[in-house]
C-alpha cells in the first residue's frame, strides 16, 4: 500500500481525480457486490446449478457468492414454485435480510405461479415480498437469468426499485408468424428454398410436400 | 399374472369382493369397505400371495356415484417374492362424503402410514384405528381437502397476507409476457372466476 497520507491525498497533477454523486457511488459499489442468497424450492434449481457452475462465470457480475444466512446477503434469489405453505418462511428470510436488499424471481413459477393454478401454489412471489426483477422461463435459459442480473444491477446503480421484466429475446409467437407469412406469400416453395443452406433441411422441406 | 389372487379372494370372501376384473394385465378387485382389512390381512399373511409391498394409495372423486359410495380408495400391491401385483378398490361416503371411513391397514403395512393421511388431507377419507391422522402435505390452517371435486378450483388459503398495492407503492399488475393471473397460456383464463371472500 505504501506511504497511506500520500495516497488519501489527492494530486491533481499527478492522479486525477473524479466527482461524483455519493448515491450514484454507493450505487455503483452495491451492483458489483451481490452476495445472494438462494431459496431453491424446485426443478428450476437445475438451471441455477448450471448458472452458477464456471461455464457461465457469475462471477463477472460480482454476484457469484452465496451467502447461507440472510443477515449476510443482498440479493434473495427466489428459484422455484413457492407453496402457501412455503409463503411464511420465505416472507421470513426476506425480513431478516439487511437493507439495501433486493429480490430477483427466477422462472414463471416464482414470477407469477407459472402454470400451478391451484389451492397450493402462490401465484408470484410479489403476492408476499416486493420483488425487484421477474425472469421468465420455464426454467430459464442462465443466458437469461444473466440479463435478469444486469437489468437489476442496472436498476441498483440507478437507485430506482420499480420491478422489471426481462424481456424475451426472440418471440415464438411473431417467429411463427413470420414463418407462415413466408410460406404463404412464396407462390412456388421452391422459392424459400434458397434461404435454406444445408441439403438436409431441403430435402426436409421438400419431403413434406414443399416443392410440387 | 396373479388372476390366483382374484381367485383366491373370490373363493374366501364371496360377496364381499364387489367385483373383479383383469385388464392388460391389471387385476382389480373392488371390496366392501367393511372387508377392507381382512382382505388385506388375507393377502398379506397367505403364503402363496404375499403381498408384502404397499405401493401407493390414493382417492378417486366421482361426485356422480353418490349411491355406491362416492370417493373410491385405491391401492396397489406388490409382492417382491411372488412377483405379481394386485389392485383394490373400495368405495365409500355419500354426497357429502358421510361415512367415508376405512378402516386403517397401517398394522399389516407400516408404510401405508403416511400414504393413509396423504389420502385423508387429499379426498377426506378417515382411516380408523391409523395411529396419527394428520394432515400431511397441506397445513393445519387448511380447511376442506384439495382433491373433492366439490373443491372449488380457484380456492386458494393462504397463510401469510398478501400485499396490497397500496402497500407495496409500485403496479402489482404483471407486464408482459405474464398475464395478471398467471404466466401460461393455457391456464384458466377467460373462465368465469370463483367468488372468494378474498376477492
Ligand atoms: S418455472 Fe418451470 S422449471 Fe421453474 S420451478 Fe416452475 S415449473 Fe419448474
Amino acid at each position: 500500500m505504501g506511504d497511506v497520507n500520500r495516497s488519501l491525498t489527492l494530486d491533481g497533477s499527478e492522479q486525477g481525480f473524479a466527482t461524483t454523486r455519493v448515491d450514484a457511488l454507493l450505487g455503483w459499489a452495491r451492483k458489483y457486490s451481490l452476495f445472494a442468497y438462494p431459496f431453491v424450492t424446485a426443478c428450476c434449481g437445475m438451471e441455477y446449478m448450471a448458472l452458477t457452475s464456471p461455464r457461465y462465470d457469475l462471477a463477472r457480475f460480482g454476484a457469484e457468492a452465496p451467502r447461507f444466512s440472510p443477515r449476510q446477503s443482498d440479493l434473495l434469489w427466489v428459484v422455484g414454485t413457492i407453496s402457501q405453505r412455503q409463503a411464511p418462511v420465505l416472507k421470513r428470510i426476506y425480513e431478516q435480510m439487511m437493507e439495501p436488499k433486493y429480490v430477483l424471481a427466477f422462472g414463471t413459477c416464482a414470477s407469477s405461479g407459472g402454470f400451478y393454478d391451484n389451492y397450493t401454489t402462490v401465484a408470484g412471489i410479489d403476492k408476499v415480498i416486493p420483488t425487484d426483477v421477474y425472469i421468465p422461463g420455464c426454467p430459464p435459459r442462465p443466458e437469461a437469468v444473466m440479463d435478469g442480473l444486469m437489468l437489476l444491477q442496472d436498476r441498483i446503480a440507478r437507485n430506482e426499485r420499480r420491478p422489471g421484466v426481462v424481456k424475451p429475446r426472440l418471440d415464438p409467437v411473431a417467429e411463427a408468424k413470420a414463418l407462415v407469412q413466408i410460406r404463404k406469400s412464396a407462390k412456388d416453395p421452391r422459392e424459400v428454398l434458397p434461404a435454406i443452406k444445408t441439403e438436409e433441411a431441403r430435402s426436409l422441406v421438400e419431403r413434406n410436400g414443399g416443392a410440387k | 399374472m396373479s388372476q390366483l389372487a382374484l381367485d383366491k379372494l373370490r373363493e374366501r370372501f364371496g360377496a364381499a369382493i364387489l367385483e373383479t376384473h383383469s385388464q392388460f394385465g391389471d387385476d382389480t378387485a373392488v371390496v366392501e369397505p367393511s372387508a377392507w382389512k381382512a382382505v388385506c390381512t388375507f393377502l398379506r399373511e397367505d403364503p402363496a400371495l404375499d403381498f408384502d409391498m404397499p405401493v401407493d394409495l390414493c382417492g378417486v372423486d366421482y361426485p356422480s356415484r353418490a349411491t355406491t359410495g362416492r370417493m373410491e380408495v385405491v391401492m396397489h400391491l406388490y409382492s417382491i417374492s411372488q412377483k405379481h401385483r394386485i389392485r383394490l378398490k373400495a368405495r365409500v361416503g355419500d354426497e357429502d362424503m358421510d361415512g367415508a371411513e376405512l378402516d386403517s391397514v397401517t398394522s399389516i403395512w407400516a408404510g401405508m402410514n403416511w400414504l393413509e393421511r396423504e389420502v385423508f388431507d387429499m379426498s377426506g377419507v378417515k382411516f380408523l384405528g391409523h395411529p396419527d391422522l394428520r394432515r400431511i402435505l397441506m397445513y393445519p390452517e387448511f380447511e376442506g381437502h384439495p382433491l373433492q371435486k366439490t373443491y372449488p378450483a380457484e380456492l386458494t388459503q393462504p397463510l401469510v397476507e398478501y400485499r396490497t398495492e397500496e402497500e407495496a407503492g409500485v403496479p402489482l399488475q404483471k407486464q408482459e409476457p405474464f398475464g395478471p393471473d398467471e404466466g401460461m397460456s393455457f391456464g384458466r383464463r377467460g373462465l368465469p372466476r370463483v367468488e372468494t371472500d378474498r376477492d
